[in-house]
Parts: structure tokens; sequence; C-alpha cells
């Protein structure tokens, strides 16, 4: 194990904390300020993810499949709410479970008529397939680079979004107390609105983004949702700048679990009692994350509520 | 429940059970043979709902990680039968107790946190036996691990008749279901329900709140791995996808459909949730769907579930 390696390493840990960033980031803010558990947010990163997919094998064009993704996926998303998800917000979370569980599987029904059972094979743009030599000896491939530079883009975009507009200031104020912000004026029901759908659209962006280097199929919706949750957990439900943080904790510590501890459990242990334990090890780690944290901050990192 | 006919809903019980009994006698004369397997599972599956029923409808315990400690008991048939144990009652017993144990140790950390983060929490430790599950390549890891030898429930019992397996299943599944509706109704099970309703208050009291939840939270566990050790049994075959957490998210939604905290809920919610999964199957490759739009008329226009609904119109019917 050298330097590169772990370098290369920390760089994909990167970009899969930045992905995990632009799903959590809606969850949580739904989350936050409606007070509702959505598990069907997985099922919106689904739909960006085949969107794309099929818009780019037919048009070729990997900047219009994106755009495509995340305009029909927050169309659909706006729909969603107002026919189902609106009903849900002064619910029980249990009761929200239950629904939201009902439109995983909706979804995943609709996903198999229209793009059928066989998973998709999403291809890379034809520009950025080959490798970018980062420095001596890293080649790099350069899809995975624009994948942390639109993470980083749209983190940025959203920090100013919703610290310096008002907009954004209409979002905090309904994520740190809701009540108040209702008798202060704050139309909670269209910013919440607003909020799912652009919940919705980062969700299908990073679908769109993972589908070339994951594979898209039914079921990658359940996948996601568990670490985005985590995510969520850990940073303190309706903070986004804490998703931001446990999204990047959750990214490399998942990406240095499966590419190190194998490795190292090797060194110390016999053979067949590492070869089972460590991918066990590296599969739990980020769960072991999240019990650490809460056991130390209850609230989560950044609890967003004072 | 008051109805028309007093005695009727003390003998129902009575009547579902001996028509449960009776079913695998008649069912070759309707060419219903498949259909004993099939309502083998539903009882399996109902006695794992009723041990959630009653921590989540009693005790106000969100666990979103169930199908780990069912999980827990139908891997500890395999390392019994890994371990050249034969006995069906050694590893059933094996498969409760040591989800008890792991139930004792995963709500010992849980059950200090409230509301989502329990839900998380126990999702969180459910996720992790699953990876454990799946990495453990002795006891096939990803695959699965197939159990070819069926388990020895004793002399007297294996040759008695080809289905002798389905009347201990419901002779467990009864009990099992009798045993929570009796701790339901009893001081415990008021405790339990105070808990759920005003927890500050049951402090005030003086109730040893972590520990009346804990102790339900065990048995909830072990009655879970006891599901598990016998779905191991039903299915031959245990691999990782039985703790996924979809299999917890479906076990809860079961229960909800059901009735959250009624003495019919689980049972009655597993039924019709498996019944209308085998009938959608045999007609479409598209069977999910239907489930979905059913999940969301229950939350809009029956939030209190399918009992509920029956019970009402009982409840109507002797008003008239």
């Amino acid at each position: 194990m050298d330097a590169i390696f772990v370098f290369e390493q920390l760089l994909n840990g990167l970009g899969y904390g930045l992905m995990l960033f632009l799903i959590a980031a809606g969850l949580t803010l739904v989350f936050g300020i409606m007070d509702t558990m959505n598990l069907a947010h997985g099922s919106l990163y689904m739909a960006g993810a085949y969107v794309a997919a099929r818009v780019h094998e037919a048009s070729a064009s990997f900047a219009l499949a994106v755009a495509v993704a995340v305009a029909v996926t927050v169309a659909v998303a706006a729909v969603l709410e107002f026919l189902v998800i609106r009903r849900l917000y002064r619910r029980d979370h249990l009761v929200q479970v239950l629904a939201t569980f009902g439109i995983i599987l909706i979804a995943d029904d609709a996903v198999k008529a229209i793009w059928g059972v066989a998973p998709l094979l999403a291809s890379t743009p034809a520009a950025l397939a080959g490798p970018v030599q980062l420095f001596e000896g890293l080649p790099y491939p350069s899809y995975r680079l624009l994948l942390i530079g639109a993470g980083l883009a749209v983190a940025l975009g959203l920090y100013l979004l919703v610290n310096n507009t008002r907009v954004g200031m209409l979002v905090r104020a309904g994520a740190s107390n809701r009540q108040m912000a209702e008798f202060m004026g704050v139309r909670v029901g269209a910013v919440f609105a607003f909020v799912f759908a652009l919940g919705a659209g980062l969700a299908a962006l990073a679908g769109a983004l993972m589908a070339p280097i994951s594979s898209v199929q039914i079921g990658m919706g359940e996948a996601i949702l568990i670490p985005a949750l985590v995510v969520i957990v850990i940073g303190g439900i309706g903070s986004v700048r804490g998703a931001f943080v446990a999204a990047l904790l959750v990214g490399l510590v998942d990406t240095a679990g499966r590419a190190f501890l194998p490795p190292a459990l090797r060194a110390v242990l016999p053979p067949s009692v590492a070869a089972d334990l460590g991918p066990a090890l590296a599969g739990i780690a980020m769960y072991v994350l999240m019990a650490a944290v809460l056991t130390l901050k209850p609230a989560g990192l950044f609890p967003a509520r004072g | 429940m008051h109805e028309r006919f007093p005695g009727l809903a003390r003998r129902l019980p009575w009547l579902v059970l001996a028509l449960l009994a009776a079913f695998p006698l008649f069912a070759p004369a309707f060419g219903l043979e498949y259909y004993v397997g099939f309502v083998r599972r539903v009882l399996i599956v109902a006695i794992a709902a009723t041990s959630l029923n009653f921590i989540l409808g009693y005790g106000g315990m969100a666990a979103l990680g169930h199908a780990g400690f069912i999980g827990v008991g139908a891997y500890t048939v395999v390392a019994l039968v890994e371990a050249g144990f034969s006995s069906a009652w050694l590893a059933w017993g094996g498969a409760a107790a040591v989800a008890g144990l792991a139930a004792a140790a995963i709500g010992a950390v849980s059950l200090r946190t409230r509301g989502v983060y329990f839900i998380m929490i126990t999702l969180a430790f459910a996720q992790m036996l699953y990876y454990l599950a799946v990495s453990l390549r002795t006891w096939g890891g990803d695959d699965g691990y197939g159990i070819y030898t069926p388990l020895e429930m004793g002399v007297w019992l294996d040759g008695a008749h080809a289905q002798v397996f389905y009347w201990v299943v419901l002779a467990i599944a009864a009990l099992v279901f009798a045993l929570f509706s009796r701790v339901a109704h009893s001081r415990y099970g008021q405790a339990l329900r105070g808990i759920r309703d005003n927890e500050t208050r049951m402090v005030a009291l003086g109730y040893p709140v972590y520990r009346l939840k804990l102790a339900g939270f065990v048995a909830a566990g072990a009655v879970a791995g006891l599901a598990g050790g016998l779905l191991a049994s039903h299915n031959a075959f245990v691999s990782p996808g039985m703790m996924h957490w979809t299999q917890s998210a479906l076990l809860l939604v079961m229960v909800m459909l059901g009735g959250l905290g009624r003495r019919w809920g689980a049972p009655l919610g597993v039924a019709l949730w498996l019944t209308l999964e085998e009938a959608l199957k045999m007609h479409t490759d598209y069977w999910h769907w239907p489930l979905g739009v059913l999940l969301l008329l229950v939350v809009f226009h029956a939030p209190q579930g399918v009992a509920a609904l029956l019970e009402r119109r009982a409840g109507k019917e002797a008003a008239r």
C-alpha cells in the first residue's frame, strides 16, 4: 500500500461522499422542515439515473441527459408532493413510512414497466472516458473528477442559496422552528413544495451522475437510501451543513473501510478469518460511525433545532 | 366487543384454530396441497409480526430492524447444523435464545434514544447483522446456506404424518399469540401502554421505564428469532436477504396494515398481505404496485388498520 493508492482512495471517497450529500440534502430538509420521513427519496434518485441513461443513449449528449433527468424527476416529484406527500405532513412517522414504502413499490413497478427488469448499462460521456494524469504515477478517471467538481459546485450553490437568499432564509426558519415561522407569516406549505422539488432535483442529479459508474437497476434507490439516512442522522436532521460534513465523513469512512481494512486485517490475522472479517467490518464501518456519533451527540453533529 | 352473538367473539379464535388445524387433512381432496406450505409460511411470519406488534403497538417502540432478529435466529440454526446437531427443538430453542441475547445487547443501546433516532439506530444494527451475514463465507455468505437434511423433531413426531411440521408451527404460533395477548392485558402490558402514551409520567410514577421497555424488546427479539429458526426449517435455506432492511419495513407494514396495537392486527395484516402477494404473483409480473396502492389507501382511509375496520363494523351491527 503506497501513498498514491491512499490518495486515489481518498479521492474516490470524496466523490462518493459528495454524491451522498446531493441525496441527503433534500432528505434532511424535507425531514427537518416538515418532519416527514420520505423513504421514496431513493426512488427519485433511481428515476434520475434511468432517465439520464436512456436520454444519453438516445441523444449521445451527456449534458442534455442530465438536464432532462433533473427536469423529469422534478416534475414527477411535484406531482407526488401534490397527490401524496402534502397529506402526510402532520401524520405520524410510522404512517409516513407506510405511505412512502407504498410509493417505493409503485415506483419499482413503474420502472419495470417502462424500462424492463434488466439493469441498464450507462456509458460515461465519450469526452471523459479516458484517465487524467493528476501527477506522476497517478492516472485518475476524468469522469470521477467531474463528479467531484460537480458535487462541490452544487454544494457551494446550495450553501449560498440557503444562507444568502430570501428563500434560503425561509427554509432555515422553517427548519429551526416551523410553528414560529408559520406565526410570522411564512407560507410553510409553499416553502415545503419548493424544498421537496429542490431535493428531488438534487437526488436526480446524483442519480444521473452516478449512473455511468454504478449499475442502473431496480432497487438502487433502496440501496442508496440507507447511507443517505445515516448521513442525515449523523449530520443532525434538518441541517444542510451537517449533511455536507457527514456525507464526506461517511463517504471517506466507507471507501477507506473497503480499501484498507481487508489488507490491514490480512496482516494481523490468519487469512481465512481475515477474508470473512474484512468485508464485514468494511460494510459495518459507517453504522459504527453513526452509533458513535449518536452516543456522543444524540442530536447529530449540527443540530438544526436549538 | 359487543355484538349480537355474544359468544362469537370468544369462540371465533377457536374456530379459526380448528379450521387451520384441519386444513392439511382436507387440502389434498381439493388439490390444495401447495397451500399447506403457504399457510405454514403465513403462520411463521405472523409469529414474528405478533412480536413486533407487541413492542410497537403496545410499547411504542418503532423498531425498523426486526428482520435482523429473524436473521440471527435463522443463522443460529445454520451454526448448529454446521456443528453437527440435528435436533429441531435444540435449533429453534437456540435460535430464540441467541436472538434474545442479541436483542438485549442492541436494545440496551438503542432504547436510550427516542423517536426517529430509535428507528435509525435499530435499522443500523440490523444492517450490521446483514453485512456480517453477507461476508461470513463459512455459512454461505451472499449465496446463502442450504439445509439439506431436515432437522429431527423426535421419533414419534417425524414419522407420524407428512405435515407434522405444519402442526408444530401452528401450535407454536397459537401459543405465542395467546401469550402476547395475555401479557398485553396484564399489569406489565398496562405499564408498557402507559409508557407508550406518556413516558415522562410513567417515570414520575416510579416505574422502571427503561427496564420494562428492555424486557419487552428482548422478548420480542427472542420470538422473532424463533420465527427465524422456523423459517430456516421451512425454506431449508437461509440467506442474508432475510435481514435486508426492506424485510424489516415489510414486517412493519404488515403489522400496520392489520392494525397497530390490536390483538388481531399482526395475524390479519400478515395473512392479508401474503395472500394478496401470492394471488397477484399468479396473475402478473407487476404485483408490487397494487400493494403500494393498497398501502396508500390504508394510510388515507383506514389509518387504524384492517382490524379496526372489522371491529367498527361489528360494533355498528350491534348498535343496529
